[in-house]
């Protein structure tokens, strides 16, 4: 049982729900945006996420748009996460939720729950990172389109009060050839060791992580070096991990050593995979 | 204390009750509706125990606030009146202590209703979504595939 009291309103556009939100914060209160709302009862139930007032965002229509148009992918925020598998149109992006959770968690996660909230595995984003996806924000001072790399580090950085609305993908990232996997320490459900996802365009491998430190992230860096083929490919991975951002993260799914023991032959693979050649693992 | 009126339309009956807008679904239909066929385990979403369906799709009640339904079909084990599916889990034995199994069903029979001719690899991805303390996944399966076949064989004779 969640052990305090909140207010509960429910939006039917973005422009309803950001000036509820302010409103609600002029009178002093402590409002969140609900999408699935997971995160909000499971961390809520352990004090761990307050609230005064809830703004359910399920019912605003931008925020469930799934179309393909005018050469791109416009998804909205409050998708539930199986809604984006089954149509399969991003197959990367469907690839990489389906190992989130488990199917009947999936049909209430939605796709801007998983990259707002506070569980930092976040990996729904990592296919957008890589797929250069702009995203729309509503907020007191009006709309705005944007780049999610220039708003993401370790999470999007959004103003107080901002509304995630969609994530539009261009179309000619949707079909790129693509990796993506995610080692668990045990089972086939829960959170990953390490998940990696990776793309080739115009002949350059572009990769992103989750689990590997405490926040997911792409490096243009850690890139650089994997795409130097002058090196053969363990040197350039040798090379890659330097670039880890710091620390490691070190919980029960495995200690630093391990993960990047599990992280320098999944990149092997991923090298593997979209390189064409058959390498050796150490 | 923040609280609402609500209609909810469970088991195809209209419900009215004041709940609590931080009541979770799963709390308002055992403790106010008296419908205790889903069950609390994690409370955290983790083991299925607590699985009903709204709209024809499985969620698990302990990740839904009661006031956040109330435009949903719901369905509850209750709701289900001796489905085969039912008679499969008692024919296959798949319960030992049975906690688990108003949560399964309720899984498996979205999956059943939306996907008849669901083949291994998608039973296994909904059924995972359920935890059996008791280990009975053999027999759960079992039941499950002997329920398919003859979802099939009506939509056959359809
Ligand atoms: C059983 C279970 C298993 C999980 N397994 C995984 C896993 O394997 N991998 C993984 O990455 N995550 C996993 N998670 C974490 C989950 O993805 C996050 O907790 C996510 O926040 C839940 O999404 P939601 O839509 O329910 O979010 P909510 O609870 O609705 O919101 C979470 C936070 O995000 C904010 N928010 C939501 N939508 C928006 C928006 N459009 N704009 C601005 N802010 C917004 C809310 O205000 C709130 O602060 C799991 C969660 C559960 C319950
Ligand atoms: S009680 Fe709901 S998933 Fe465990
Ligand atoms: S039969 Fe006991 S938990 Fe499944």
């Amino acid at each position: 049982m969640i052990p305090y009291d909140f207010a509960y309103f429910k939006a039917s556009t973005a422009e309803e729900a950001v000036e509820l939100y302010q409103s609600l914060r002029e009178q002093g209160k402590q409002p969140v945006y609900y999408a699935g709302g997971t995160e909000i009862i499971t961390l809520g139930r352990m004090k761990e996420v307050y609230t005064e007032a809830v703004i359910d965002i399920k019912g605003i229509t931008e925020c469930q748009t799934l179309q393909l148009e005018q050469n791109q992918l416009v998804m909205g925020a409050a998708l539930p996460l199986t809604k984006l598998q089954e149509a399969n149109l991003f197959p990367l992006l469907s690839q990489t939720i389906s190992e989130i959770a488990d199917h009947t968690a999936r049909n209430k996660i939605t796709l801007g729950g998983n990259l707002c909230g506070n569980i930092y595995y976040r990996e729904a984003v990592l296919p957008l990172l890589i797929a250069d996806t702009d995203v729309v924000i509503a907020g007191k001072s009006g709309r705005r389109r944007i780049p999610l790399n220039s708003i993401f580090d370790e999470r999007p950085c959004l103003e107080d009060g901002e509304l995630l609305t969609q994530l539009i993908t261009q179309s000619d990232y949707l079909g790129l050839p693509y990796y993506s996997v995610k080692k668990r320490r045990q089972w086939d459900v829960g959170y990953p060791l390490i998940t990696v996802t990776a793309l080739k365009k115009e002949g350059k491998i572009r990769v992103s992580f989750s689990g590997v430190c405490l926040f997911p992230f792409r490096s243009e860096r850690i890139e650089e070096c994997l795409n130097d083929t002058r090196l053969n490919p363990d040197d350039r991975i040798e090379r890659a991990i330097q670039h880890l951002p710091k620390p490691i993260s070190n919980d029960v799914e495995g200690s630093p050593e391990y993960r990047l023991f599990v992280l320098k032959n999944t990149l092997l693979d991923v090298l593997q995979a979209l390189e064409g050649e058959t390498y050796a693992h150490n | 204390m923040h609280t609402t009126e609500i209609t909810l339309e469970v088991n195809g009956e209209t419900r009215s009750v004041t709940v609590r807008n931080a009541d979770t679904l799963l709390y308002v239909l055992r403790d106010k509706l008296g419908l205790t066929g889903a069950k609390p385990g994690c409370l955290n979403g983790d083991c299925g125990t607590c699985t009903i369906d709204v709209d024809g799709n499985p969620m698990k009640s302990c990740l839904m606030l009661a006031v956040e339904v109330q435009e949903a079909k719901i369905t509850t084990v209750e709701g289900l009146k001796y489905s085969s599916l039912q008679t499969e889990f008692v024919d296959k034995f798949a319960f030992q202590c049975g906690y688990c199994t108003p949560g399964f069903i309720m899984n498996a029979n979205a999956l059943i209703k939306q996907y008849p001719h669901a083949n291994d690899m998608l039973i296994k991805e909904w059924l995972e979504s359920n935890i059996c303390r008791c280990t009975g996944y053999k027999e759960i399966e079992e039941a499950v595939k002997s329920a398919l076949a003859t979802a099939q064989t009506v939509l056959r004779q359809q």
